[in-house]
């Protein structure tokens, strides 16, 4: 990482005060709208509430994973650290997103189907999703130079993002050729329902948007760490 | 020299190299064949059943051979660093990974077209009505295994650990094609035959995303 050796500018706060407050208020507001503003379900009750927070996450982390392949190009093509460092912080955003989808998934389909998990095409595809991601994860914690690591990182990124449609169609193509339980969610939402919908959205994408921006912050001080430390054992390159 | 020129030098490099030590096929085909034989112990299907399940664990038995087969490809050149010296070599960068595709491509054709009696055999499957179409999934099939298989073992050789990244980044990435090619023979070894032209247009959709990101990305991984 050339930038951060010498004379790196010095790395900003990366949040102010101001705006943690906002976002916890926002936060504090789609919770309470979630939970009490927003009317309780006709058949489902009050488990259905916990859709306030699913939903929104799983649109967060198609919004994150969809940062991943931008910034793996423009890494690509520009050399900049600091695509790398937001393709990074974005995919970990995203799984963190998909992690709540898959754990708030089965809590919601226990009560209303009776069971925790069925190989529907939209909870395998996300599953399937969520592994494309954590591999990519795991191939950065194994690659140990920071500039290969990058480049095999952007072009395995940037492969999992065009592999994300393939395996959506050919899941759901699969899953609906088949027999399988009835998965009622026709009908349209409720108006009151659809804003509460909105509000927990927009307080999830301004988490998602801290939390990248702090990830991005610590990747950029951990990158003058290690070019600091490099140049003090004298092998620097 | 031209592209195609480039390309077939490295496919002939990579050949020949395996003709000289015969030590991929042999023990792909072996590992190939002890997997059908397992999945019948873990399943133990009856007749019908083998027939409906057999396609299935054929492809899962080739996506594992194909991320334990390709690792070579680029683990090969590391040893004595001779990438460094394809590197050297004045033509485009994607010729040096195209050859090594098609290479990666006829191994695993060649495997497969080797266990398909055996699999037809073992599985009580009919193949001679439907061989050609049979033939015409396994090339699709081996060239999204090949193509998307090759980058990545490019991808898992600067790892750590790189025996277990290779199926780790490989497997999830191939679920559109293991979904593709199973369903297809299972349309087409069941009775009557059945050839389901959408799963043909997924297979061929993954060959014609995974080649054209090669072309576009894959020449980085490839720098020093």
């Amino acid at each position: 990482m050339q930038d951060a050796e010498g004379s790196a500018p010095p790395v900003r706060a990366a949040i102010s005060l101001g705006a943690i407050v906002a976002i916890a208020v926002l936060l504090a507001a789609a919770s309470y709208a979630a939970l009490v503003v927003a009317p309780t379900e006709r058949t489902m009750g009050l488990i259905q509430r916990i859709f306030y927070f699913h939903v929104p996450s799983a649109w967060t982390g198609f919004i994150a994973f969809f940062f991943v392949a931008f910034a793996s190009v423009a890494f690509l093509r520009t050399r900049r650290p600091k695509w790398d460092r937001l393709a990074v912080s974005s995919a970990e955003v995203g799984v963190a997103c998909f992690t709540i989808v898959l754990i708030t998934g089965p809590i919601w389909a226990h009560p209303v189907w009776g069971i925790w998990w069925t190989w529907d095409w939209r909870l395998t595809s996300t599953l399937v999703l969520w592994l494309l991601y954590i591999s990519y994860l795991i191939l950065r914690m194994m690659v140990d130079d920071p500039e290969r690591r990058a480049v095999v990182a952007a072009v395995f990124g940037i492969f999992a993002s065009l592999d994300v449609p393939l395996v959506y169609f050919s899941i759901w193509f699969f899953r609906t050729q088949h027999p399988q339980p009835v998965i009622g969610d026709g009908g349209h939402l409720d108006s009151r329902m659809a804003w509460v919908l909105m509000l927990c959205w927009a307080a999830v994408l301004a988490v998602m948007a801290v939390l990248i921006r702090v990830r991005v912050r610590l990747e950029a001080l951990r990158a003058e760490v290690d070019a600091l430390r490099m140049r003090g054992s004298g092998t620097s390159r | 020299m031209s592209f195609a020129r480039a390309a077939s030098t490295i496919l002939g490099k990579e050949l020949r190299t395996e003709f000289r030590s015969r030590e991929l096929l042999g023990t792909t085909l072996v590992f190939v064949l002890i997997v059908l034989a397992l999945f019948s112990f873990a399943f133990d299907p009856t007749r019908e059943e083998s027939r409906h399940f057999g396609p299935g664990l054929l492809w899962l038995a080739l996506l594992f051979a194909g991320s334990l087969m390709l690792q070579p490809s680029f683990v090969r050149e590391q040893s004595n660093d001779t990438l460094a010296a394809l590197r050297l070599a004045p033509v485009d960068p994607f010729s040096i990974l195209a050859g090594k595709i098609a290479a990666n491509f006829l191994f695993l054709l060649f495997v497969e077209l080797i266990l398909l009696p055996v699999f037809a055999m073992f599985y009580n499957v009919g193949l001679t009505a439907v061989l050609g179409r049979v033939v015409l999934v396994l090339v699709l099939g081996a060239a999204g295994i090949s193509v998307s298989g090759t980058v990545f073992s490019a991808v898992a050789a600067q790892a750590r650990m790189r025996e277990l990244m290779l199926p780790l980044l490989l497997l999830p990435a191939l679920t559109p094609v293991l979904i593709a090619s199973t369903e297809e023979m299972v349309g087409l070894f069941g009775n009557p035959p059945e050839t389901q032209t959408v799963w043909l247009v997924v297979l061929v959709c993954c060959d014609v995303v995974f080649l054209t990101a090669a072309w576009l990305f894959g020449e980085y991984l490839l720098e020093e």
